[in-house]
């Protein structure tokens, strides 16, 4: 039965449902995120309060965090494998043609990680209490953090590089679940990178607005 | 023509190895690749060295034995064809060539460029095949096959096992090469039959064996000589999935 479960298709299987779960997350997110764009700060924060109120999105919220762990560490662990698959490298660099964006997924997945332990800390383990903050009013912290020059690089940057990993993210699943078709694949290609240049750009919006428009 | 060649030799599986370099000043543009090995080789006889070791049988493109990693490409620089295949004329005065065995950890270093690919083998004996005796060639029209499904599965079985896919990828992932050898049985009624089994036998063998994941970055498909598909990958998927 192990071999069935950490078969490299079945591991693949897990990463690419984790994944794709997380894709319709994000959309939530950025709603909820432009609503800082408003002068007030109560229908952020309201939004906030229910996201982290509401029973049945409290139940997502355990599902959600799951499925971040479960990306995380399945990634690692095929990312280990794939070197252990080549101890010795070639000396000259290959030039095979390959989708850009498909070379570095293990790395724009760790700066991803590493905003998200940064926004943990800044948002999420706050609610928690497990840091000092106001779980009442992140319209304020996240427009506090916002005028920071250093974290709109960090959270411009990290941005980015999410677009880059969602773009091959989004379409490879489609690939994993054994949806490969003529016609409709290159369509999914087309989605893939209308999802991965306007979800980062929405959220990229909300933090350069912030920064030096207000 | 005149060339720098950069060859990896290793006297043996357990030997470090290393690049030799060796300069040609006689190579003609309309000599194959393999061909310019062979003048190497007759060079490094006469002059009492040991020649460098190098796997080929066909010369044709279907044997599936001349693998060899050059300048950066599984099978050198031009899509679609083998070493064997490769023409000298692809290169251009003064060039400089590396020259490399597959890099895989199923696939070891016999000597220079010539790796053991058994893993291939075991793949392939854990369930590439039909067991039962199917006889002669049965009439065309006993069983009707879809031609669409046909050329699928015909393209799927033009597989050479060079293990140019292997190569090619930056994991090190055999998926296209199992994939082949799934679909070129799975799309046909006749290998309907044990796809279950052979899906389980296939995949997990491939896992033993030590190859990498599928990440789809493509490389296999832009490195196959035969242009099998990525699109085979996915049926290997769906083949996998229905057999649990």
């Amino acid at each position: 039965m192990n071999k069935v479960l950490f078969s490299s298709i079945t591991k693949k299987l897990v990463m690419a449902l984790a994944g794709l779960f997380l894709l319709t997350f994000l959309p939530v997110h950025l709603i909820i995120n432009l609503m800082l764009l408003k002068s007030e700060p109560e229908p952020f924060n309201k939004a906030a309060h229910f996201m982290a109120t509401f029973p049945l999105i409290k139940i997502m919220e355990v599902v959600l965090i799951s499925a971040i762990l479960i990306h995380i560490s399945w990634g690692l662990l095929l990312q280990i494998q794939n070197w252990l698959a080549r101890p010795i490298g070639y000396v000259s660099a290959n030039k095979s043609e390959t989708s850009f964006f498909s070379r570095f997924m293990i790395w724009t997945g760790a700066t991803v990680l590493i905003f998200l332990v940064l926004h943990f800390f800044n948002f999420f383990f706050i609610k928690l209490g497990f840091v000092p903050g106001n779980p009442e009013d992140f319209y304020s912290a996240a427009h506090y953090l916002f005028k920071i020059p250093a974290y709109n690089y960090i959270y411009l940057t990290c941005f980015t590089l999410l677009g880059f990993h969602l773009y091959h993210a989004f379409y490879s699943a489609f690939q994993t679940l054994g949806l490969n078709h003529r016609i409709w694949s290159p369509i999914v290609k087309v989605i893939a990178l209308i999802y991965a240049v306007l979800l980062p750009a929405g959220f990229a919006f909300i933090s350069v607005s912030l920064w030096l428009l207000r | 023509m005149k060339l720098t060649l950069k060859i990896w030799r290793q006297k043996n599986p357990k030997a470090k190895g290393n690049f030799e370099t060796y300069k040609m000043d006689d190579v003609s543009p309309k000599m194959a690749f393999l061909e310019m090995l062979d003048s190497l080789n007759k060079k490094l006889v006469e002059e009492d060295k040991d020649p460098v070791a190098f796997d080929h049988d066909c010369r044709e493109g279907i044997c599936g034995s001349c693998g060899m990693y050059i300048n950066g490409h599984p099978h050198g620089p031009v899509p679609a064809i083998t070493t064997c295949h490769l023409s000298m004329r692809y290169f251009k005065e003064g060039d400089t060539i590396w020259v490399e065995p597959w890099r895989a950890k199923p696939f070891p270093v016999i000597k220079d460029l010539i790796v053991d690919r058994n893993a291939f083998d075991k793949i392939q004996i854990a369930g590439g095949f039909i067991s039962i005796n199917a006889g002669a060639a049965p009439e065309a029209n006993s069983i009707l096959v879809q031609k669409n499904k046909s050329d699928d599965a015909f393209d799927a079985a033009i597989c050479i096992a060079c293990g140019a896919c292997v190569a090619a990828c930056k994991n090190a992932s055999a998926m296209l090469f199992v994939s082949a050898k799934i679909s070129q049985f799975a799309l046909l009624p006749q290998g309907r039959v044990e796809a279950v089994d052979r899906a389980r036998a296939m995949v997990e063998k491939m896992d033993e064996v030590g190859f990498g994941n599928c990440s789809n970055t493509g490389a296999c498909e832009a490195e196959c000589p035969k242009e099998i598909k990525l699109v085979n990958i996915a049926r290997l998927f769906r083949e996998y999935y229905k057999a649990y």
